[in-house]
């Protein structure tokens, strides 16, 4: 199954499980989203349970928020993670502090889900990684899977989820990541983080489809007889401390690689959580791979732009020289 | 501003630029001018007794502030009846008030306690916890960030089959938001129960009408929302109440969202921190000074007879000694315990949240 099948999977679960689940968003409705996440949803929900909006993220952030108040499960799509910016104060300012704001009276039960993630060709700010921009913000978890089974199941705990959790699609996975996916209900705790290949001598922590690459470096690792431990973050926040702390504990070494901008990119937030953790344990700097600090290239330029497999090398290599 | 092009758009001419003319009911001098009084006698002296509570509120709260016992505040001295007589026209067992900062009035009467607006002015968070009985959200800072939130809530309660209309308030400023167009565009697209008051006070801190906005009156901007935008005199309790009842006829029709302007002014501070001195003609504030909304209300009622010889000087003294009461109440709440934000940040507080909780109190205890 693909990760956009197990994204469909999950959401029509939760709207036979819950009849308070509602899908509003551009094109969300007849069309099915414009990477079909939502097909079949209109026709077997109807109009009442999925809605198209206009064309404005912000209100549809907003709404989401308004009608979470009114009682509903609101499921938004943004088109693109680029755009969400858009609805940046009704995301950051208004829907994450609902339950603060109102001294608990109100929660605000929403999942934003949006694509992000480079190397699909796509227009400018169609690709960029901004998830760091919303993991700054107290009162919104950031949930970001690689495989269709965690898409399925952390997407499912994010439409529970009581408080507001922004779902990030691995836009270029959609298609192209496919696994085996659990039958019926599968849920996955949000906030875990998960080894998905084992090592001993450094570990490799990535999310979304940057997991991808880790695990094509991790394999090269292999054929230097370097053992590579890949960690996939799955939740980036609440981090999960734990997991990365026993990992390194174990290797003593830590690559983080995200696609987006290094600058305060949201791997330095995790090296700073591994070394809280597990500095006693380091045996070399920790070292980032990320993208250079410019905007996101058009199409000709993307190769060039987004990490690669060497630089993942490069960046184990010297860990290990270290 | 000039004193005519704010006298132009207080007058009530139909025939002005086009524009939906100005509801008024009261004229300057207390005089019924624009039809049968559309409330009860009753329901007036009880719309003149919120009035009175919130001009005595934001008096009583601006001298606290001075003598340092409050936060910086935002007054709505002169704008009363724009919430007031628009609230009034809900019904507080199924509509919602969702406030911005400056309507207190129309908060105290869709049942906002006393209580709360002080601790909000002592910067206790409990200011912003609306009692469960109250449909009312909390107050908000961010200028119109409330409207996409009150349309979606409006949208929820429509689909849900409530007969509910929500309420959302806003500034002339607000509509220079891009909150307040998608809101407004989203709530005309699905017909929402929404109605969208904006209280066109003049000023936005400093800036004038003038430089928010060519647009000759805020509510021919509802044109291009496919709602009604109507103009009301919002210095007149009875025309707040008329526009805004049928606004939300209309909502309860199923028939979707108005946009009511008042028509107002902010004859007091932007808040605490602002001199209008600095920027407002001294010759405009004159101009609005007899237009207070109070003023008008207790000529006519005095007139009428409902409001007897000595009676504004009783509802004086009853609204002094309620106000009392509520500043008793809020100075009696122990002061909040930072452990209570930490808790409210989500349902179940993180690992990582709960390490900071912990430093805290050590921090506290060194």
């Amino acid at each position: 199954m693909t990760v956009v099948e197990a994204i469909r999977e999950a959401l029509a679960w939760e709207m036979e499980r819950d009849d308070r689940v509602i899908m509003l968003g551009e094109d969300v409705g007849g069309s099915g989203g414009v990477f079909r996440a939502t097909e079949g949803l209109y026709q077997r929900f109807g109009p009442g349970r999925v809605h198209d909006t206009p064309l404005a993220e912000g209100a549809i952030a907003g709404a989401a928020t308004g009608l979470a108040l009114a009682g509903w499960v609101p499921v938004a799509e943004i088109q693109f993670l680029g755009f969400a910016h858009n609805a940046f104060n009704q995301i950051v300012d208004q829907l994450a502090r609902v339950r603060y704001r109102s001294c608990g009276r109100f929660g605000a039960q929403v999942t934003i889900r949006a694509p992000f993630g480079g190397g699909v060709r796509a227009p400018e700010l169609h690709s960029d990684g901004f998830e760091t921009h919303f993991a700054h913000a107290p009162g919104l978890k950031v949930v970001a899977p690689f495989t269709p089974a965690d898409a399925k199941g952390l997407l499912a705990a994010a439409v529970r989820d009581p408080d507001p959790v922004l779902f990030l699609e691995p836009l270029r996975g959609y298609r192209l990541t496919k696994g085996e996916v659990p039958e019926g209900e599968h849920l996955v705790e949000i906030g875990r983080a998960k080894v998905v290949r084992e090592g001993t001598d450094c570990t490799v922590v990535a999310w979304s489809n940057a997991v991808q690459l880790a695990l094509l470096a991790a394999a090269d690792a292999a054929t230097q007889g370097i053992s590579v431990e890949v960690v996939d973050l799955r939740t980036l926040v609440p981090i999960d401390a734990e997991a990365l702390a026993n990992s390194v504990a174990k290797t003593g070494r830590a690559v983080v690689l995200q696609e987006a901008t290094l600058t305060a990119g949201f791997a330095s937030e995790v090296v700073a959580t591994i070394q809280e953790g597990a500095f006693y344990s380091l045996q070399a700097p920790i070292q980032r791979v990320a993208s250079p600090d410019v905007p996101y290239p058009v199409q000709m330029l993307e190769e060039a732009y987004l990490p690669s497999i060497d630089q993942v090398l490069d960046a184990i290599t010297a860990t290990m020289r270290a | 501003v000039t004193r005519e092009e704010s006298t132009t758009r207080w007058q009530a001419d139909p025939e002005h630029g086009g524009q939906p003319p100005l509801l008024r009911y009261l004229d300057e001098d207390g005089e019924l001018v624009g039809g049968e009084q559309p409330m009860s006698d009753e329901q007036a002296l009880a719309g003149l007794r919120t009035m009175l509570t919130a001009r005595r509120f934001d008096e009583r709260c601006i001298s606290l502030q001075r003598q340092g016992r409050m936060v910086t505040l935002a007054p709505g001295i002169g704008q009363e009846a724009a919430t007031a007589g628009a609230a009034m026209a809900l019904d507080r067992g199924t509509d919602w008030f969702v406030p911005q900062y400056r309507e207190i009035a129309g908060q105290f009467w869709h049942g906002y306690p006393l209580k709360l607006a002080f601790l909000w002015h002592m910067g206790h968070p409990l200011g912003f916890k609306v009692p469960d009985e109250v449909r009312m959200l909390p107050f908000q800072a961010a200028i119109a960030g409330q409207l996409p939130q009150a349309a979606g809530m409006a949208w929820g309660l429509a689909l849900k089959g409530e007969p509910s209309v929500v309420l959302a308030v806003f500034g002339e400023g607000g509509t220079s938001q891009g909150d307040f167009h998608e809101a407004a565009n989203l709530a005309g697209v699905i017909k929402a129960p929404l109605i969208l008051l904006c209280q066109n006070n003049n000023w936005a801190i400093s800036t004038p009408y003038e430089k928010q906005t060519a647009a000759t009156t805020v509510a021919q901007k509802a044109i291009a929302y496919g709602m009604p935008g109507v103009r009301a005199d919002g210095n007149d309790l009875f025309a707040m109440y008329a526009a805004t009842r049928t606004a939300v006829e209309r909502a309860r029709r199923g028939e979707g969202p108005t946009l009511i302007e008042a028509v107002t002014y902010r004859l007091g501070l932007h808040t605490t921190a602002d001199d209008p001195t600095r920027y407002e003609p001294a010759e405009m504030h004159d101009l609005w000074v007899p237009r207070d909304p109070l003023r008008r209300l207790r000529i006519y009622l005095e007139s009428t007879g409902a409001l007897a010889k000595d009676g504004f000087e009783q509802l004086e003294a009853e609204v002094r000694e309620a106000l009392s009461a509520g500043w008793e109440e809020a100075q009696q709440e122990p002061p909040p315990d930072p452990q209570h934000y930490f808790r409210l940040v989500e349902t179940n507080t993180s690992p990582r949240l709960e390490r900071q909780l912990r430093a805290l109190g050590q921090s506290h205890r060194g």
